[in-house]
């Protein structure tokens, strides 16, 4: 089925969740990502639980740090 | 305060833009910007806020200019390396625009001190380097109901959102709380393309100036991302969290308190 993430058409596999996800788009630090669904950010706690439907919207989006001094 | 034949001269180019004119110059005039890092954001944010005539503009950073600071940080020079980051930038926007006045803060921000910095600002420019003071910018300005522009840069990618406390999504919104330390990549560590910071900080400044005029569209509920390897922007529509643990329906955060400080150590190049 198809799916956007982060603005591209991307196909998957039927019935992964937003945590498989994560892996097949080889985020490597999940902890640095927000995610939002069609518009709603998502607990993390939902990450396991939620099963991505055709057409869904996936954003991902990234801690960023950045600006002065040590960074 | 009527302009001076001086400043008909120097800002004329913003007095011919219908969206301006001689009324928007003055009150950019009449203006209080405060810029919380005078690093790779707040340097070109500085440098146009003084070059528009924006009447007062603070700067706060409590750390010194170092050698490595010099591919991105266009406001301290090579002869700046060592002095207080404070005292750089004052003197350049001193030099760029005598019409602004400069108040400095050489230190870093803290929930103990950030409302009293912040307050009186018509707009607040989030430049920091670390998670803590990101959120603590949020939700000091969240308290004392002020605008601002958060922005944050790794590699070739940039993000920016304004926030109208209470009205757009704020960061918390989003992030919610600072990530946990050993997963922070920071810009010593993974680097970051000096010009990015350039563009990044002069979208905040570009979103500073529309705010203070009020014109335009701000970016807000809505996270700008950039990549400079593919020159793609990307408007990322945000809406309100209800589970905002500032300003959802059940806010836990009701006072300023310090985030686990998550500093990184470039001597020893951790974090």
């Amino acid at each position: 089925m198809n799916i956007v993430v982060n603005g591209q058409e991307t196909n998957i596999t039927d019935g992964l969740t937003i945590s498989e996800l994560l892996v097949e788009e080889n985020v490597k630090m999940p902890q640095m990502v927000s995610v939002e669904l069609n518009g709603q950010i998502l607990k993390r706690s939902e990450f396991d639980q939620t099963v991505l439907k055709d057409d869904d919207k996936v954003e991902f989006l990234y801690f960023m740090g950045g600006g002065n001094g040590a960074d | 305060m009527a302009l001076t034949e001086q400043q008909m001269e120097r800002y004329g180019r913003h007095i011919i833009l219908e969206q301006v004119g001689g009324a928007g110059q003055e009150k950019l005039l009449a203006s209080k910007v405060l810029i919380v890092g005078a690093g790779g954001l707040g340097a070109p944010a500085a440098v146009y806020l003084a070059a528009a005539g924006v009447g007062t503009i603070g700067i706060v950073d409590g750390d010194k200019v170092d050698l490595s600071n010099l591919q991105r940080q266009i406001i301290h020079h090579t002869p700046d390396v060592g002095k207080d980051k404070v005292v750089s930038a004052q003197s350049k926007i001193r030099a760029i625009n005598p019409d602004t006045k400069v108040f400095t803060y050489n230190k870093r921000v803290s929930a103990q001190n950030v409302r009293e910095i912040i307050r009186g600002y018509d707009f607040v420019i989030d430049g920091t380097d670390n998670f803590p003071a990101k959120f603590l910018i949020n939700d000091a300005c969240y308290f004392e109901k002020i605008p601002f522009s958060h922005a944050g840069i790794l590699q070739f990618d940039g993000q920016l959102i304004t926030v109208l406390p209470g009205r757009t999504t704020c960061y918390r919104c989003i992030f919610g709380a600072p990530p946990p330390a050993n997963a922070v990549p920071s810009c010593s560590q993974a680097g970051v393309l000096g010009v990015l910071a350039g563009v990044i900080g002069s979208l905040q400044a570009t979103e500073a100036i529309k705010s203070l005029l009020g014109i335009g569209e701000l970016l807000t509920s809505t996270l700008l991302t950039y990549n400079a390897l593919t020159m793609e922007f990307r408007k990322v529509p945000l809406g309100r969290n209800p589970d905002c643990p500032l300003c959802g329906q059940n806010p836990r955060i009701t006072e300023l308190k310090d985030e686990e400080q998550i500093v990184c150590d470039l001597k020893n190049g951790k974090c």
